[in-house]
């Protein structure tokens, strides 16, 4: 015994443990591997960040200047005129109030819309995930179903079961339609979070005597906050870039900012402003931008927990 | 029994047009520590969530302390639950937990306090109420876990497998926690487990069940000592009892070229009285040395294969022509090859019929 641990102590095989390789791979930076694949990286990153900065650029450019037909050339002379300008003073048809009424409208759209179907989806997934009732999953299938069914196949019914009950053209009418379409996807994604808790949580809750409520309000919402962001960032960027239902379902004086802007870059008289269309697009795209910047961790934190799994 | 604390009732449990549980009868009496033991699907782990109420029972009816609760709710049944993965609150304090059944009870604020307070002297986790479940490690969550249906002053508590989560030392040193718990509670308690060490060392009955039905309901000396069926005899004890298939005609049984008296063997009275059989022979009774020769049964054997573990060695052999293998003390040298002289004795053997596979 003595003699094996002098031995490994001793300096003969510790010199033949350093011959051949030894410790990490050694690896080149420049490589041909990593050459391809940050230069693959660099052009994707190129090619969608250049319709961005000409949208910026052009955005800070008098119109002078934007005649001169330089569209990659930085602003000779920065103006926030456009900005002020598609804000508040661009023409949407007869009106020449800007983005800021639509954008108004916007929020008044989003806000409830997806607290509501956020409420909604939230429920019915605890539901389905934790009290099988009959006919649980018939209903699922369905509301699965109702996910894959084209918006288009609906538009019209929709008008006239606005009409019949006089919300046709109102802004609680989109609002209603927004949190209605939500809920297949809305639902599932729920459905699957609240699954793949414990069950032994939802049983533990129930010996302790929490009901229904309870267990949602107690139990499980502390526990789905990731699911809950992913939630809200869909909603909010899926129902702020909403065009097809905000044209259908509500009249000019309630149209959402993506309308708004339509009508602001669409319309034919005069003198097309490219600066004011760009300023006018990027504010409209600043919402959901906004989002993704301020909870994007959190998003890939809600995914990554589960959410969207089978 | 005087008094039944938990009584089940020809209970059925159907999912769809699976059977988990058939016509099942169990009363366990006030103050009874009852394991559930059997492999994973036996329908153990349904059966107290039936008694916990956290599954609809298809027929039959529960009863808890002579009150029938077959129709309540969880909570209104007076049982605590204690999970495998602890199932704690994850967002709550430790305190938060402990407390959260009671608040749901509408108990007054310092009731519940002087509740809290007694339990975490009990279990020892004054020092943690306010952390977060996960700022504790494994044994004291489960402690926690204990302390949840600790706190409510249940009359039965109830055991899902609760240390099949901690490792093997932590497991050892709760077990005998739990045990300690039961003897200064004094509470009913219905302990489910596959760990026939846990099952062994806690219970004052085992239920054995398999296939949703009870093989045998008895203390663990009786289910060591005289099980009732080779299913019983081969899940209980470590290492597994040795089956020799043989032939019982009149007061001896025949193996290969072994025949051995059955004269002191204690024949149940209603088994089968003779024809095929297994011999069941625990690798614990069989001894060598000086032994052997006090033992009505002798043979020599070849060592095949040996496992030291310290406090014991397995020894593997063939026996009449069939797999054997049987236990010796750590200290004896052996080696493959060795021929060794054993012995045992019928009367610590167990005969089942070979058909039906029943005690004789």
């Amino acid at each position: 015994m003595v003699d094996v641990s002098q031995a490994s102590a001793s300096a003969p095989v510790s010199a033949r443990a350093l011959e051949g390789p030894s410790g990490p791979i050694p690896r080149r930076t420049f490589s041909r591997r990593n050459i391809f694949l940050y230069g693959t990286l660099f052009v994707v990153c190129v090619y969608y960040a250049i319709p961005l900065y000409v949208m910026v650029v052009t955005s800070l450019k008098g119109m002078p200047e934007i005649r001169m037909g330089n569209i990659f050339s930085p602003p000779m002379e920065i103006t926030f005129a456009p900005w002020v300008k598609a804000w508040s003073q661009a023409c949407t048809g007869l009106k020449c109030e800007g983005l800021s009424v639509g954008f108004w409208n916007s929020v008044r759209i989003t806000v409830p819309s997806v607290i509501i179907s956020i409420a909604i989806a939230s429920v019915n997934g605890y539901a389905l995930a934790n009290w099988r009732f009959k006919g649980a999953n018939v209903f699922f299938t369905i509301l699965i179903f109702g996910a894959f069914i084209p918006y288009q196949v609906m538009l019209y019914p929709i008008v006239i079961m606005l009409r019949e009950i006089g919300l046709y053209g109102d802004l609680a009418g989109l609002v209603i339609v927004h949190s209605i379409f939500g809920m297949p996807i809305l639902t599932l994604l729920f459905r699957n979070y609240f699954t793949s808790l414990p069950e032994e949580l939802f049983k533990a809750a129930r010996v302790d005597g929490a009901g229904f409520w309870g267990i949602y309000f107690r139990i499980m919402l502390p526990m789905s906050i990731p699911i809950f962001t992913v939630a809200t960032i869909l909603q909010v960027t899926g129902i702020w870039n909403d065009f097809l239902f905000g044209v259908v379902y509500t009249g000019p004086e309630a149209y959402p900012m993506t309308v708004a802007l339509n009508n602001i870059v669409n319309s034919t008289q005069g003198v097309i402003e490219y600066n004011v269309n760009m300023a006018a697009t990027i504010l409209t795209g600043l919402v959901p931008l906004s989002i993704y910047f301020v909870s994007g961790r959190l998003f890939v934190r809600g995914i990554a927990a589960g959410a969207v799994k089978g | 029994m005087e008094n039944t604390s938990v009584s089940i009732k020809a209970l059925d449990l159907n999912f769809g047009s699976v059977q988990v549980l058939r016509n099942l009868n169990l009363d366990i009496g006030d103050g009874e520590f009852l394991v559930l033991l059997g492999s994973s699907g036996c329908g153990k782990s349904t059966l107290l969530n039936c008694i916990a109420g956290l599954l609809e029972v298809s027929g039959g009816q529960i009863f808890i302390k002579d009150r029938n609760v077959t129709w309540e709710q969880p909570s209104e049944r007076g049982i605590g639950m204690v999970f495998q993965s602890y199932a704690l609150y994850p967002q709550m304090t430790v305190r938060g937990n402990l407390s959260f059944g009671l608040k749901n009870a509408r108990l007054p604020k310092d009731e519940i306090a002087s509740k809290i307070a007694r339990a975490a002297e009990i279990l020892q986790i004054e020092p943690l109420l306010d952390r977060k479940p996960a700022a504790l490690s494994g044994g004291q969550r489960q402690r926690v876990a204990i302390g949840r249906a600790l706190v409510r002053e249940v009359d039965v508590f109830l055991f899902d497998e609760p240390l099949s989560n901690l490792d093997a030392k932590l497991r050892a040193d709760l077990r005998v926690e739990i045990k300690r718990l039961h003897n200064q509670l004094e509470n009913t308690m219905i302990y489910v487990t596959h760990d026939q060490i846990e099952a062994m060392t806690l219970a004052d009955r085992i239920a054995i069940m398999k296939d949703g039905l009870i093989q045998q309901l008895a203390d663990p000396h009786e289910i060591y000592n005289k099980p009732v069926n080779k299913y019983v005899a081969g899940f209980i004890g470590s290492p597994t009892m040795n089956f020799l298939n043989g032939q019982v005609l009149g007061d001896s049984f025949t193996t290969g070229d072994l025949t051995m008296p059955l004269k002191s063997y204690d024949f149940s009275e209603d088994g089968a009285a003779g024809g095929p059989a297994w011999l069941g022979v625990r690798p614990e009774h069989v001894f060598i040395g000086h032994l052997v020769d006090e033992q009505p049964v002798t043979a020599e054997i070849t060592v095949e294969l040996f496992e030291p573990m310290g406090s014991d060695t397995l020894i593997y052999t063939t026996l009449a022509g069939q797999d054997f293998h049987f236990r010796v003390d750590g200290q004896e040298v052996v080696h493959i090859g060795d021929k060794i002289r054993i012995g045992f004795d019928p009367a610590r053997c167990s005969l089942f019929d070979h058909a039906s596979e029943k005690r004789m």
